[in-house]
């Protein structure tokens, strides 16, 4: 099955990507969160992996262990400065 | 219930006027309204600012904001406007109006209003190349709004 992922604002410059789709066996965002940590120990495991980097499921707030579903949106983001 | 993001620009004196023109005569004791704009820090009046979001969850996290705040208080109406994209020093960013019977409601809603929007809606600011920092002290006002009940 696909999801698709999105990276917003500073995460998105860092780790030079917005969006794309990925192909998903199922599991957690921790999974996920490992998958895409081994593109890089020095680019995207920081940041996918800081504290600070916060996840949404279908555009709702999701933690390390939510399952994410087939077809699902992912996005990644750092805290907001909205307001 | 009036929750908008938009890239217009935000008239608040003409959003305020309209407010009270569509209320209920007689009916809201209190009106409270906040406007929230570009700040000029270090003399670059000349900066970009940008303000991204998500499309779609940031509306979504507005609604469920709003609605939070129409069942904790009992408000007549209420009109959230934030703006998104391109926009210069001293321009409004965020209108909140609020109108309720009478006015601890009123101060309460808006307060929560904003300080809620804050750490939770999904916009980020940009000035200029660089991106800005949440801060603490945002978190901290924030969490005065936690209640027992979900």
């Amino acid at each position: 099955m696909r999801i698709e992922l999105l990276y917003f604002a500073s995460l998105a410059d860092k780790l030079g990507c917005d969006r794309e789709s990925l192909d998903w066996q199922g599991g957690t965002v921790a999974d996920l969160k490992a998958l895409l940590s081994t593109r890089g120990a020095d680019t995207w495991a920081p940041l996918i992996n800081a504290n600070s980097t916060r996840c949404a499921i279908n555009q709702q707030l999701a933690q390390d262990d939510s399952e994410i579903p087939s077809g699902a949106e992912v996005a990644f983001f750092p805290p907001v400065t909205g307001g | 219930m009036h929750v908008v993001v938009q890239e217009a620009r935000i008239d608040p004196v003409a959003m305020t006027a309209q407010c009270h023109a569509s209320a209920e005569p007689g009916q809201s004791g209190a009106f409270v309204t906040f406007a929230g704009t570009v700040r000029d820090f270090q003399g670059a009046a000349e900066r970009n600012f940008v303000l991204s979001h998500y499309p779609g969850m940031t509306e979504r996290v507005l609604e469920r904001i709003a609605q939070s705040a129409e069942s904790r208080w009992p408000l007549d109406s209420l009109t959230l406007v934030h703006r998104v994209g391109a926009m210069s020093v001293g321009e409004c960013i965020v209108f909140i109006a609020v109108a309720s019977p009478h006015r601890a409601a009123a101060f309460a809603a808006c307060e929560f209003l904003i300080d809620t929007l804050k750490t939770e809606a999904p916009f980020w600011k940009k000035e200029g190349d660089e991106w800005v920092d949440a801060n603490e002290a945002d978190a901290m006002r924030s969490t005065r709004w936690l209640t027992d009940t979900p």
